[in-house]
């Protein structure tokens, strides 16, 4: 690199595409707004709520939304929305963590895939078919109970059941791409298997693999909070928008809606926004399959 | 000083519908600084034989006999390891599609850096310069401008211009270069062609090239040898091979050359096509079936004639 000025004039011009590229996407456009107040509440957490997510009062338990408590009060008079707020950092870190994991096992062991053939191929093949014969939620609940209730665990599952995906997407990416011209060329210009591997074709397939991490990264926010919902994930009191939803559950019938509702919503819009952000970036990606 | 020297080089593809023989003891020696022309029709093994040399073929494809020595190495049998050193070091080539070469979403000055580093040894930094230094000495204007610029950014012209930088970076000692210009029109290919020259004999370069255009290679190759379905049929050196063709397949390809001052009507096709190469029982002279100088009492095995030193035939019947 040749120094500032060169990288300044680059990213500034790169800015100037994703201003254009807002612009002509509106929904793209509020979705990554969407996603960016969903990153500010979530590093900043408990700075932003009004209440302590876990002091409970009993006097106030139950309460409907008000002024004072916006999304109400749960069975032990906790804030909903404090405890929304903050379970934020927890289930898109959960996700993100599971996510960068899948991407980083799924996409090389695709990338190998693809590129080598062979037996290599077939392995990663069979071990990507292996997890997808099974029903990928119950196979996560199977490895959690297995290996322990913690959330590293809860990572490792979501990773592994998004593994084929990544997988799929890799594979036939660099297997496009196995025998471009300029793969050939860095293999004259004497370039090792591994370095044509990961300088020449990986690059090529980032951009598919970035949509695909958007995409999957609702379906992973979904898993954390399902596997918890079950009572397989994250454990009481901690708030999380899984749990959350189960203990509210039970006051549905009571007529105690906002309990469930407020942290189902919540939810809600953090995998809508990842689905919008995938999509969108799909579509800058690649105009042809614009749905 | 014999910088590359092929003996009886023999590659077969095995394919569902048969093996391939898509090379058969093809030999050439090339010297220093001299540039070695390969031409035939499409189909003829040309680009096969580069790839061969560069230990590239794909999967199915293998070198069954004969040796191809670069500088005291023999490239056939080396292992992959040796032949990774040797690629883009010793033994550099460049493409048809300049394009298609370049990897789309890299600059072409970390290109050119990949392999200074890989080869030259040189750190991040100056291979960066160094790449700079190349891309002006390929005649690409503003260099330290175009470094930064991504494929897309320049003509077919310039990205031929970083590719063969990329190729020469190492400073090779051969330089195989396979339809370096079909894909260029007439000016650039001149000026492509003076840049691989003035590289040769600057760095003493030898060059292998590979190219259906009889023109080309009658203007800027010191030697020919001309392919057929596997075969080198005739070799010799450029004035010979143009004004005393003596294989009846050369003859065919000067007739269907065209030149300045010939008219259409003038220029002939060649009759007939290449063989089917999975034959088990190709004859030894694989141009046979389309020869008018077949000669039916000629059938033993196929040898190669001295018609004076430096031109060789492989015919029964030269004419």
């Amino acid at each position: 690199m040749t120094g500032g000025v060169t990288s300044a004039k680059v990213s500034s011009s790169a800015l100037g595409h994703a201003q254009h590229v807002l612009a002509e996407n509106p929904v793209t456009a509020f979705a990554a707004g969407l996603f960016l107040f969903l990153a500010v509440v979530a590093l900043l957490g408990p700075a932003v709520a009004p209440f302590d997510p876990l002091a409970s009062d009993t006097m106030a338990a139950l309460q409907a939304p008000s002024l004072r408590h916006l999304f109400g009060t749960d069975q032990l008079g906790r804030d909903i929305l404090s405890r929304c707020l903050v379970a934020t950092r927890l289930d898109l870190g959960i996700a993100a963590a599971s996510v960068a994991l899948v991407f980083v096992l799924g996409g090389f062991a695709g990338l190998a895939a693809g590129f080598f053939g062979g037996w290599v191929e077939a392995l990663v093949g069979r071990v990507a078919d292996t997890i997808m014969a099974f029903p990928l939620f119950v196979l996560a609940m199977g490895i959690v109970a297995a290996l322990g209730n913690t959330v590293p665990n809860i990572v490792l599952a979501t990773a592994i059941i998004n593994f084929p995906l990544y997988v799929r997407v890799a594979r036939a990416e660099t297997s496009l791409r196995r025998d471009a011209g300029f793969v050939d060329a860095a293999r004259v210009a004497g370039h090792r298997d591994m370095a044509v591997l990961l300088r020449q074709v990986a690059p090529n397939i980032m951009p598919i693999m970035v949509v695909q991490m958007s995409l999957t990264m609702g379906y992973a926010i979904l898993n954390a909070a399902g596997l918890s919902f079950i009572g397989l994930g994250v454990r009481p009191p901690m708030p999380e928008w899984g749990i959350m939803v189960a203990e509210g559950a039970s006051f549905i019938v009571s007529g105690e809606w906002w309990v469930a509702l407020f942290p189902g919503a919540t939810l809600m819009v953090a995998v809508f926004c990842f689905n919008l952000l995938g999509d969108g970036l799909r579509d800058i990606v690649d105009p042809k399959r614009r749905t | 000083m014999t910088v590359l020297s092929v003996e009886g080089l023999s590659v077969e593809f095995r394919t569902r519908g048969g093996t391939v023989r898509a090379l058969d003891r093809v030999g050439f020696t090339l010297a220093a600084g001299e540039t070695l022309a390969l031409v035939g029709e499409s189909g003829s093994g040309k680009s096969v034989t580069a790839f061969a040399l560069l230990g590239l073929l794909d999967a199915a494809g293998r070198v069954t006999t004969g040796r191809a020595v670069l500088e005291g190495v023999d490239l056939a049998s080396a292992s992959p390891r040796v032949m990774a050193g040797i690629r883009g070091r010793r033994a550099a080539m460049i493409f048809q599609n300049p394009r298609a070469a370049l990897n789309p979403i890299r600059p072409i000055g970390t290109q050119i850096a990949d392999v200074l580093r890989r080869h030259a040894g040189l750190g991040r930094r100056a291979a960066a310069v160094q790449a700079v230094a190349m891309l002006r000495g390929v005649g690409i204007p503003d260099p330290e401008r175009r470094a930064r610029a991504y494929p897309f950014d320049l003509s077919g012209g310039m990205c031929q211009r970083v590719v063969i930088a990329i190729a020469v970076a190492a400073r090779p000692a051969l330089l195989i270069a396979d339809e370096p210009t079909t894909g260029l029109d007439v000016t650039t290919q001149a000026t492509v062609m003076d840049l691989l020259e003035r590289l040769a004999a600057e760095n003493g370069m030898a060059t292998l090239l590979i190219t259906h255009d009889l023109a080309l290679a009658a203007e800027r190759a010191t030697r020919i040898a001309v392919m057929h379905a596997g075969h080198i049929v005739e070799d010799a050196d450029t004035a010979t091979l143009l004004a005393h063709p003596r294989h009846p397949y050369t003859r065919r390809l000067l007739a269907a050359t065209p030149t300045g001052a010939g008219v259409l009507d003038d220029l002939h096709s060649i009759p007939g096509h290449l063989p089917d190469l999975r034959r088990d029982d190709l004859p030894p002279c694989r141009y046979a079936a389309r020869c008018e100088r077949r000669v039916a009492a000629y059938d033993g095995p196929l040898t190669w004639r001295m018609l004076a030193p430096g031109h060789r035939v492989a015919c029964w019947n030269p004419a």
